[in-house]
């Protein structure tokens, strides 16, 4: 075990910007421990109202409360859980479904590749928010309902790269080797050639991770997903929106989490890439 | 095979190489590309450089035409051309010559042309920071009389054309023409026909000894085809590892080789071509 | 020119698509619009009435193309909840979110152009670095977040604006854009940052190709190598970007409009969406969808213009 995580450190200290990595991590893992820790305790119960309202920074209200005299960070240990989990959520069902419609499409080719590029083509080009606006205005407004619109949403990018892998990579000799041995097709689309996708997967994920965030936060901030009065990071800012004065708090709280949240992924992703030469 | 006449006796020094040393910084151990490189080279003769690859005839190519990266790499020794040093002059002076009166015309034809711009356009592209005192007009005409002298059909059909509705060959006529069209005192042709088919390969030989004979133009010829150095130049530069392994006259040299690694390349010449 | 008309054809073909998918999500979804329209209380012979006058009695295909025709004469039906037509709701909204997209659009080219030029021209200095920390972290911030900072330093702080005092284009042009300014540069932010990474990595990638080394061996400059040659290679992945960066921005505009109370679709749309009122999302959506699609055939073209390749294939 020891053996393996250094190895892993080694792989990691041989990136091209390995600082650039640690600092996306150290910030991604302060997010993702906030949320631990809300898992088994909190300050307060979220959706609890008292008597305190708009208070500012206090050691019994370390955030402050809002105007229901709720408190603002354990809504936000809240809230970020279920931002996180959306995204999670997202990726799973956007690159699942998209390996898989782009492994087979890649595979086979044909008539079946041509129609599924088009619709894919043309649900690429709008913003995963305005999908999520039409689907959540046709089965009603959830996180659930959120999730899958922004997974949906989130399909024709996973789609179009594992697509092109496959049509890469599916006349190389290793997979006609192990078609002439008798591998079944699926046992060459997932067990051979599956591996290789996964240097694009990974960079899409980094991508889509964050657009996910994103997305997220903004269609809550327009009260869709999420209802009160549980609390979402995006909901949050908007209910504060007209106290930002008197608990800047309540704003900065929710919006430098999702800041966090994207950057930590992004500077994660960044640290990965290889580095740029100069003009001359 | 024809009768070359050797004009090193009746043209002057233009070029002069003096203990060219040049040396890769970005690993972490100093890499010799070349070392203790001289050269001579009179007007309008034609000196083959060869070597297989990683001998430093490129590099020495680069760094006659100017165009080393400037970066993580350390020269020493001395480039001297109409009294300057090229290794150590500003870059200002040392555009002045580029394209002016040294050009070079690269290995790899389908790279080397922008893709969006049109095949006229880039041909002209010298005259136009060289000679700011043509009419649009005048470049026009000077570049289509270029593409024509190369051997291009149809130059003004191919003057609006784009490099991707070209052929390699026809590419690097392209190369040649926009080269050639300021009528340089040297062309440097670094492996300039490694990327084409045989029968390409023959024309574009012609074509290079057309230009020589008819403009005086010397010509520094990087291979490492024995037999096209053979058939074109009248100097031969051996190199090997960075090092110059023989030099002398191309008779000399392919006649009767005196070091051993350039007897092996002699034998090693297929005997149909000559 | 073909080409042109290649594209513009194919370009209504995916719009009819997208109208017949859309139009039949929300009939099959909504139910009787007459229920909805009339209450739960109606009689069955008004209800009935209403059927006949709106025509739901007609096939799902007629109704379709009733709908579509009525659509493109600029009155896609009548809403449930405000009993009015949808074109009088969404007249006055359109042009206000429109001109919100189109000016974070242009703040977005204005900022994020110069920017990744300069950065690739001077990479690996101080600035290209402290540029290259700057873009990571404002690529994260979300432009209903950066909106209501700006309004706070901007507005509330500076007074370079009063917040919520939006001004109607009806009344002053100027006092209409300079109060849009504040929220398209929230909208534009994040994508201005992309747009600089995007491009200068574009500009480096193409300073490592043969013909960069053709062009400074005919004599040019620095500054002629990438204007005269680069910069419009490096130009043509960025093209995708703005393409889709049209239609971020109008979800954006969605967005951020909340921030600073403009009167926009966005709160006619979300307001229709929370009261089911189908006809006024149908057609929000729909309208969306055509600028979304129309930019796209903008964006085709203007490549065809750049890249002479495109023929080929």
């Amino acid at each position: 075990m020891a053996g393996t995580r250094r190895s892993l450190r080694q792989t990691i200290d041989r990136l091209p910007s390995p600082q650039v990595f640690w600092a996306g991590f150290a910030i991604m893992a302060a997010v993702v421990a906030l949320v631990l820790v809300g898992l088994v305790w909190m300050p307060y119960k979220p959706t609890a109202m008292s008597a305190d309202r708009l208070q500012g920074i206090s050691a019994a209200h370390w955030l402050g409360t809002d105007k229901m005299g709720r408190d603002i960070l354990s809504r936000v240990m809240y809230g970020s859980r279920v931002t996180l989990m959306v995204a999670l959520g997202t990726m799973a069902i956007g690159a699942g479904t998209g390996v898989l419609v782009g492994a087979v499409t890649g595979f086979y080719g044909g008539l079946l590749d041509e129609v599924v590029m088009r619709v894919m083509d043309g649900l690429f080009a709008f913003p995963n928010v305005l999908l999520a606006l039409v689907f959540v205005s046709l089965f009603g407004s959830s996180t659930m309902h959120v999730m899958w619109a922004l997974g949906i949403a989130f399909i024709p990018s996973f789609t179009r790269v594992v697509r092109s892998e496959y049509v890469r990579i599916k006349h190389l000799d290793y997979v006609k080797n192990a078609r002439l041995q008798g591998a079944s097709d699926a046992r060459v689309i997932f067990v051979h050639m599956l591996p290789n996708v996964r240097g694009v997967l990974l960079s899409n994920v980094m991508i889509g991770f964050n657009n996910a965030v994103l997305a997220e936060a903004g269609l809550s901030f327009l009260g869709i997903g999420s209802q009160p009065p549980y609390a979402s990071l995006g909901q949050m800012i908007s209910e504060a929106q007209e106290i930002f004065f008197r608990v800047p708090t309540a704003v900065l709280g929710p919006g430098i989490v999702i800041v966090a949240m994207v950057l930590g992924f992004s500077l994660m992703g960044e640290g990965i890439r290889p580095a740029t030469q100069s003009l001359d | 095979m024809e009768h070359r006449e050797n004009p090193t006796q009746a043209g002057e020094v233009i070029l002069e190489v003096r203990d060219l040393h040049l040396e890769f910084h970005d690993h972490d151990r100093p890499e010799v590309a070349v070392e203790d490189f001289d050269l001579e080279l009179h007007r309008g003769e034609i000196v083959g450089i060869v070597g297989e690859s990683g001998s430093g005839k490129s590099m020495t190519a680069l760094a006659i035409a100017g165009l080393l990266s400037r970066h993580a790499l350390e020269r020493r020794g001395q480039i001297l051309f109409d009294g300057q040093d090229l290794l150590r002059c500003p870059r200002s002076t040392l555009r002045h010559y580029q394209g002016d009166e040294i050009s070079i015309v690269f290995q790899e034809p389908m790279t080397s042309l922008d893709p969006l711009q049109r095949i006229g356009r880039q041909v002209e592209e010298p005259l136009r920071i060289h000679r700011k005192e043509l009419s649009a007009q005048q470049r026009r005409e000077l570049a289509l009389r270029t593409m024509d002298a190369v051997g291009l059909p149809e130059p003004e059909k191919v003057y609006r054309m784009y490099p991707h509705e070209l052929s390699g060959g026809m590419r690097q006529r392209v190369m040649i023409a926009a080269a050639t069209i300021s009528r340089p005192q040297i062309l440097i042709a670094d492996e300039p026909t490694t990327a084409l088919d045989v029968t390409i390969q023959a024309q574009i030989i012609a074509l290079l000894r057309k230009i020589n004979e008819d403009d005086g133009t010397a010509i520094i010829f990087i291979s490492h085809d024995l037999s096209l150095v053979r058939q074109l130049c009248h100097r031969v530069v051996v190199m090997r590892k960075g090092l110059i392994v023989e030099t002398g006259p191309a008779e000399e040299v392919f006649g009767n080789p005196q070091a051993d690694y350039t007897k092996m390349l002699v034998d090693a010449i297929p005997k149909v071509v000559l | 020119m073909r080409y042109v008309l290649k594209k513009t054809v194919t370009t209504l073909a995916t719009l009819l698509v997208v109208s017949v998918v859309l139009f039949a999500s929300f009939q099959l979804i909504s139910g009787d619009p007459a229920t909805r329209m009339l209450g739960t209380g109606a009689t069955p012979e008004r209800l009935e009435a209403l059927r006949a006058q709106l025509g739901l009695n007609d096939p799902l295909p007629v109704q379709y193309v009733r709908w579509l025709v009525s659509y493109l004469h600029g009155d896609p039906g009548i809403s449930y909840v405000y009993k009015q037509p949808v074109s009088t709701l969404l007249a006055s909204k359109i042009p206000v979110t429109l001109a919100l997209a189109l000016l974070s659009f242009a703040l977005m080219c204005a900022i994020g152009l110069p920017v990744g030029l300069y950065t690739a021209k001077h990479a690996g200095s101080a600035l290209d670095h402290a540029v290259l920390v700057l873009n990571q972290v404002i690529m994260a911030i979300p432009p209903f977040f950066s909106g209501i900072l700006i309004s706070w330093v901007f507005g509330m702080m500076l007074r370079l604006f009063s917040p919520g005092g939006y001004v109607p284009y009806t009344r002053s042009v100027a006092g209409f854009l300079g109060y849009l300014v504040y929220p398209a540069i929230a909208i534009a932010l994040p994508r201005a940052a992309q747009l600089s990474k995007l491009l200068r990595g574009s500009i480096l990638e193409e300073a490592g190709k043969d013909y960069t080394r053709t062009a400074y061996s005919r004599g040019n400059d620095t500054n002629g190598v990438l204007y005269g040659h680069i910069l419009k290679n490096a130009l043509l992945p960025t093209l995708t970007f703005l393409g889709m960066s049209l239609a971020n921005m109008l979800a954006g505009s969605l967005v951020v409009e909340r921030v600073f109370n403009i009167p926009g679709i966005s709160n006619t749309l979300l307001a229709s969406i929370g009261n089911r009122d189908y006809p006024v999302v149908l057609a929000t959506v729909m309208w969306i969808a055509v600028f979304v699609i129309v930019s796209n055939l903008v964006v085709d073209i203007l490549y065809r213009a750049l890249d002479p390749r495109v023929d080929v294939e």
